[in-house]
């Protein structure tokens, strides 16, 4: 038996108020691709970052290829032979893909002697990459390939690649397992941090379970069934959510019309021709790759950007198209956008203050422009109460709530105000499992009372657990919707992976 | 606590003031006596003190609601100029002429030449994204020779002994004193009332609401329906309407006439004393009666320690540093506090 | 003859213009690091006034021009401390900066009005500008020369070196560099200092060679005037040099115009003009295409702090 490549003893980690990782021990064997497995907050980044030489372990050992070392820092790491492909790149928009891997060097390297190696890794994992482009005009998987090039170039033993599909197409997630299988068939061990098992199950030989800051379980992915390591990651039955039996969807609350719209510069998405309909009582999900123009048809739902002639947005058949923000919440649309930090909520904002931003068009708290901070509070107050907001009370500071706190506080306020229609981008994005279904129990509920709700989403699991009907959002084109009872997951895929040409989202428009 | 830190900065200020002044030869513990407590200990400077106060705490009003939405006009010096070139003009025109309307005819041609000297940026910025810091600087220096222009030229007093100086304004287009032969002029009260309105409008309303959300997060303010052109022009207006009125107060009030030496830098003073008082309207009063005390008091300094008349420039300068320090360590210190707990 | 007043139009320009040029390319490249520092009229004034006292005393102007550049390091680091170190407001603390600056030498400079001192000479001997075509070339100060060859320098710094590569990156995404393992802070402390160093530079310039007189604000908002033509060049060297000699142009222009005895424009409206023509120029850029625009450091004047 080969020694391990890296192995862990009984490493711990504490920051003030959390135990972020307690006796984690794990190995890693040269060539073999290890899993790293937990929800959101199970504490895998800290692990990374300590072996990767951000963060030092309070606790416990390292061993490298069968000696103790000590990682201080991320150069030490490097030099060990360890490269990282975090979640967040560390790029840079404005500069070519040739100077953005000469900053990942810790080393200046001869520019003509860095673009022949460059080369020869491009070619021998056949990557395409141009290396003189720059990388704003670059797909989110070729961003990708630089990092990975970065940490090839260093000739690593060991990748750690912290959540590396989460913003890929199915297509580009195949094409990153080829390269990872072949980079691992070199020698390298991998550590393929996840939580989506059946990547795990395709990709991975061994998997370290983590829930809570400490190991739960180690299994081969590919023996271990899918719902068994579910329940070891989420760590309790999966709640399902409760749907009363659907009559069926109504009017149309929200008709869109051959909306089209330009991309904010300076490296926005356009909008074309958007067209859909939100019925009373249902979901309707919007699938599509982070970048495809999501946002962009979220502010242009909101308000925050008018369309360009009335008609091309309707609720409840009302042309809305050119009205403010503020109109259209009045008559009934609230919007969720997917940021929370300084577009859904103000930080340095109180709680209240937070509910005075989209709540004063619906609900009186500031009758004739003067804000009535009594109503202001008691409105905060319900929303805290009702949507179980862990907080001391509505005059905490938004920023002082974690992620998931504050997205709750921020569905609260606009289902509160119950709006005729519900558009929201990313419900549960970086938010905890039980704050997740309770979330999306809250939008089932409102789609229930015969108000319209669209989800958009990067999450195609999120999207058929929820949706009713479900379409896909590709370089701001939005497909047909269809009904997500007849639809496989092959099939969403397709229709998502048209970034790089592929026709498949008009092949599923020639459906409508 | 955060309301500590101007206190806290004033006293470091006087600290430091007195260690580099000692080192710089002069009595710097007299000097620091003198620019720091003198004014407000002896009640017959405060007239003096408040005569200064009172442009300093209008035009910094206006400026602290900018700086509140993230908008940087730093030519209130220019609109402060402006307000007082066309309140002058209606002087000039109404000269000779009595009425109770004459003065208020004046402070509306001032409270418009501001504005109008500050709509400039505000197109620029809200119409072509050019930045509002340099364009409204520039502005300053613009106007600076357009009154030297006027004072040389067309308006100069043709009984003036070919000083570059206009007309003395007559009874009826002075401030009123506030008593009979006192310094204190209508200006303060007014100044003072400016004040409570503004905190009531930014504490209270919807557009206050709206400056400062457009400030600390611009997509936010958006996504709110809030729209941040009229909050850029509303607060570019206000600040330049307030030292535009500024300005007319203080040409109708001390100098009776426009100079070339009528451009005292009350413009660029105000911006210490809007951040001395936190940008708050209640802080920024406090705020500019004690940057009137650096000027009352850098008087006093000058005959008592032979202070030259720029110490009470650095004297202000070293106040903003001070200011700016404590606030982060102030920050700080809550932050370490919170984690802690 | 007219070739001789050709040439001392040009010298003029030159010597006008030459300030401008080094306080420019200084923020340049503060700004390139991702950092806004509007006090650089008030660093220019605290050179200005370091070197004139200087070089009154010790009779040098070499002397006085270290100085200048000493004092405008020092200057910069209260800022740079404030901004980097604190985090504070880098709009506020500029503006404080500036204030400080006129506070300051104004202080300092009490002692030295109206006092004169022997003006910076040319940098080659005289014997070798004889002929007005060859004073064009040869007849400029040792600053002259030197603000050329730092524009060269910085140029090729940015563009071609891997230490240029990396501030740049700095100020385009600190947190991607602060990621990578680039230290952030020190890259900016570095490049506050550089543009401290020629603003320092810059002011002494004026009361070493334009006017060897101390006056109050000599400057006369020219580091502000540096400021609007980093934005004019599009955060590019080699337009910085266009830009500034531009400027100079504009600037001078009411001494040619007096000198040729034009008197169409009163003299007020000629000393409106380098202003009026900044806030022209602004405009123009957010005009014309956006390239100039998309060029500008993505990072610029957001506080960074490693966490």
């Amino acid at each position: 038996m080969t020694p391990s490549r890296l192995a862990l003893a009984h490493i711990s980690k504490s920051f003030p108020g959390v135990k972020a990782n307690e006796d984690i021990s794990l190995s890693v064997r040269p060539g073999e691709i290890h899993a790293l497995l937990g929800e959101n907050g199970a504490g895998k980044s800290t692990l990374v970052k300590i072996i990767y030489g951000v963060q030092q372990a309070d606790e416990g050992a390292i061993q490298w290829d069968g000696s103790p070392v000590a990682i201080p820092s991320p150069k030490a790491a490097r030099k060990l032979g360890i490269g990282m492909v975090f979640q967040h790149f560390s790029l840079f928009d404005a500069m070519s893909v040739i100077e953005n891997i000469a900053l990942g060097l810790d080393e200046a390297v001869d520019r003509d002697v860095l673009k022949a190696r460059v080369a020869a890794i491009l070619d021998s994992y056949s990557l395409p990459l141009d290396p003189e482009r720059a990388v704003h005009t670059l797909s989110v998987g070729e961003r990708q390939r630089i990092e990975i090039v970065r940490c090839l170039l260093q000739k690593p033993k060991l990748l750690i690649m912290d959540e590396p599909t989460s913003v890929l197409t199915p297509q580009e997630v195949e094409r990153l397992f080829l390269t990872l299988r072949q980079i691992a068939m070199g020698g390298c061990a991998i550590l393929y941090i996840s939580h989506k098992l059946h990547e795990i199950k395709a990709l991975c030989e061994a998997a370290t379970i983590l829930r809570g800051g400490k190991v739960v379980a180690t299994c081969d992915p590919k023996v271990e069934s899918t719902k068994r390591m579910a329940e070891l990651m989420i760590g309790a039955e999966l709640r399902q959510i409760e749907r009363k039996p659907g009559g069926e969807a109504g009017a149309a609350r929200l008709s869109v019309k051959a909306l089209s719209l330009d991309g904010e510069p300076p490296f926005g998405t356009d909008l074309e021709a958007v067209t859909f309909e939100a019925r009373a009582g249902e979901i309707l999900g919007i699938a599509g790759v982070a970048g495809n123009g999501q946002s962009e048809l979220l502010t242009a739902l909101s308000g925050e950007r008018l369309a360009g002639s009335a008609n091309a947005i309707a609720l409840d058949g009302r042309p809305i198209g050119r009205e403010g923000a503020g109109p259209r919440r009045a008559l009934g649309l609230a919007c969720v956008p997917e940021e929370r930090n300084g577009h859904a909520a103000v930080p340095d904002f109180s709680l209240a203050d937070n509910a005075v931003l989209t709540a004063r068009h619906r609900l009186p708290l500031a009758p004739l422009g003067v804000i009535s901070r009594g109503d202001v509070a008691r409105f905060a107050t319900a929303v805290i109460q009702r949507f179980d907001v862990r907080t001391t009370g509505p005059a905490a500071l938004a920023r002082s709530l974690s992620g998931g706190n504050l997205q709750k506080f921020i569905m609260g306020r606009e289902i509160g105000q119950t709006p005729s229609v519900l558009v929201v981008c990313q419900p549960t994005w970086g938010v905890d499992a039980g704050a997740a279904a309770a979330i999306r129990q809250e939008l089932v509920d409102l789609a229930a009372k015969g108000s319209a709700v669209v989800v958009i989403s990067q999450d195609l699991d999120e999207l058929l657990e929820l949706a009713d009907r479900l379409c896909v959002i590709n370089e701001g084109r939005l497909s047909a919707a269809r009904d997500v009872a007849t639809l496989g997951i092959d099939e969403i895929g397709l229709m998502m992976g048209g970034v790089h040409g592929a026709d498949a989202p008009h092949g599923a428009d020639a459906h409508a | 606590m955060l309301y500590a830190s101007p206190l806290i900065a004033v006293g470091l200020t006087m600290l430091i003031g007195t260690f580099v002044f000692t080192a710089m030869g002069y009595d710097g513990l007299h000097a620091v006596r003198d620019i720091f407590l003198t004014p407000f200990l002896e009640p017959q400077r405060w007239p003096d003190l408040g005569v200064k106060a009172a442009p300093l705490v209008m035009i910094a009003l206006g400026l602290a609601i900018g700086f509140r939405a993230n908008v940087w006009n730093i030519g209130a010096e220019g609109q402060y100029v402006m307000g007082a070139i066309a309140g002058t003009g209606v002087a000039l025109a109404t000269h000779g002429l009595t009425g109770w309307w004459i003065l208020p005819a004046m402070a509306l041609a001032g409270v418009i030449g501001g504005m109008a000297w500050a709509a400039i940026p505000a197109f620029l910025r809200v119409k072509l994204q050019v930045s509002e810091i340099l364009t409204s600087l520039m502005l300053t220096y613009v106007a600076v020779q357009a009154l030297y222009y006027l004072v040389r030229g067309p308006w100069k007093d043709p009984d003036g002994f070919n000083f570059p100086q206009t007309k003395m304004f007559s009874a009826a287009q002075t401030l009123p004193a506030m008593a009979e032969g006192s310094l204190v002029h209508l200006g303060i009260p007014v100044a003072l009332v400016i004040a409570l309105v503004a905190w009531l409008v930014m504490e209270k309303t919807t557009a206050g609401y709206a400056v400062k959300v457009v400030g600390l997060a611009p997509a936010a303010a958006r996504h709110g329906g809030f729209s941040a052109d009229k909050v850029t022009w509303a607060s570019l207006l206000a600040g330049g309407g307030l030292a535009g009125l500024a300005g007319l107060f203080e040409a109708a009030g001390p100098f009776g006439q426009l100079t070339p030496q009528f451009p005292t830098g009350y413009g660029f003073t105000a911006i210490i004393v809007a951040f001395l008082g936190r940008l708050n309207p209640l802080g920024i009063v406090f705020g500019g009666v004690v940057l009137a005390g650096t000027y009352v008091g850098g008087e006093i300094a000058q005959t008592t320690v032979r202070l030259p008349q720029a110490a009470t420039g650095m004297f202000q300068a070293l106040l903003l540093f001070v200011l700016l320090a404590t606030d982060v360590l102030v920050r700080y210190r809550i932050g370490w506090k919170a984690r802690a707990a | 003859m007219t070739s001789a007043i050709l040439v001392s139009i040009l010298m003029t320009l030159v010597a006008a213009s030459t300030p401008i040029l080094l306080a420019a390319l200084g923020e340049l490249v503060v700004e390139k690091a991702g950092v806004l520092n509007l006090g650089v009229e008030g660093v220019m004034l605290t050179g200005a006034v370091a070197g004139f006292a200087v070089a009154y005393s010790t009779g040098s102007t070499g002397a006085g021009l270290v100085a200048a550049l000493v004092a405008g390091v020092a200057t910069a680091m209260v800022f740079a401390v404030l901004t980097l170190s604190l985090t504070a407001n880098q709009v506020a603390t500029g503006l404080a900066l500036t204030i400080f600056g006129i506070g300051a030498s104004s202080l300092i400079g009490a002692g030295f009005v109206g006092r004169t001192i022997t003006r910076l000479g040319p940098a080659f001997p005289e014997a070798l500008s004889g002929h007005p075509l060859l004073r064009a070339v040869l007849g400029h100060d040792i600053v002259v020369y030197l603000s050329l060859a730092l524009v060269l320098a910085v140029s090729f710094f940015l563009n071609r070196t891997r230490p240029g590569l990396i501030l740049r990156a700095v100020g385009e995404n600190d947190a991607s560099a602060h990621a990578i393992g680039y230290r952030v802070i020190a890259i900016r402390y570095a490049a506050i200092t550089f543009g401290g160093a020629l603003a320092g530079l810059a002011g002494a310039y004026f009361s070493l060679a334009l006017t060897p007189m101390w006056a109050d604000s000599l400057t006369a908002g020219r580091g502000w005037i540096a400021l609007a033509l980093v934005v004019f060049a599009a955060w590019r060297p080699a337009r910085l040099l266009l830009g500034a000699y531009l400027f100079g142009a504009v600037m001078t222009a009411e001494l040619q115009f007096k000198a040729a005895g034009v008197t169409v424009l009163p003299p007020e409206a000629l000393a409106m003009a380098p202003y009026l023509a900044t806030i022209a120029v602004l405009t123009m850029m957010s005009l014309g295409p956006k390239s100039g625009r998309a060029n500008a450091p993505a990072c610029l004047g957001k506080p960074f702090s490693a966490s």
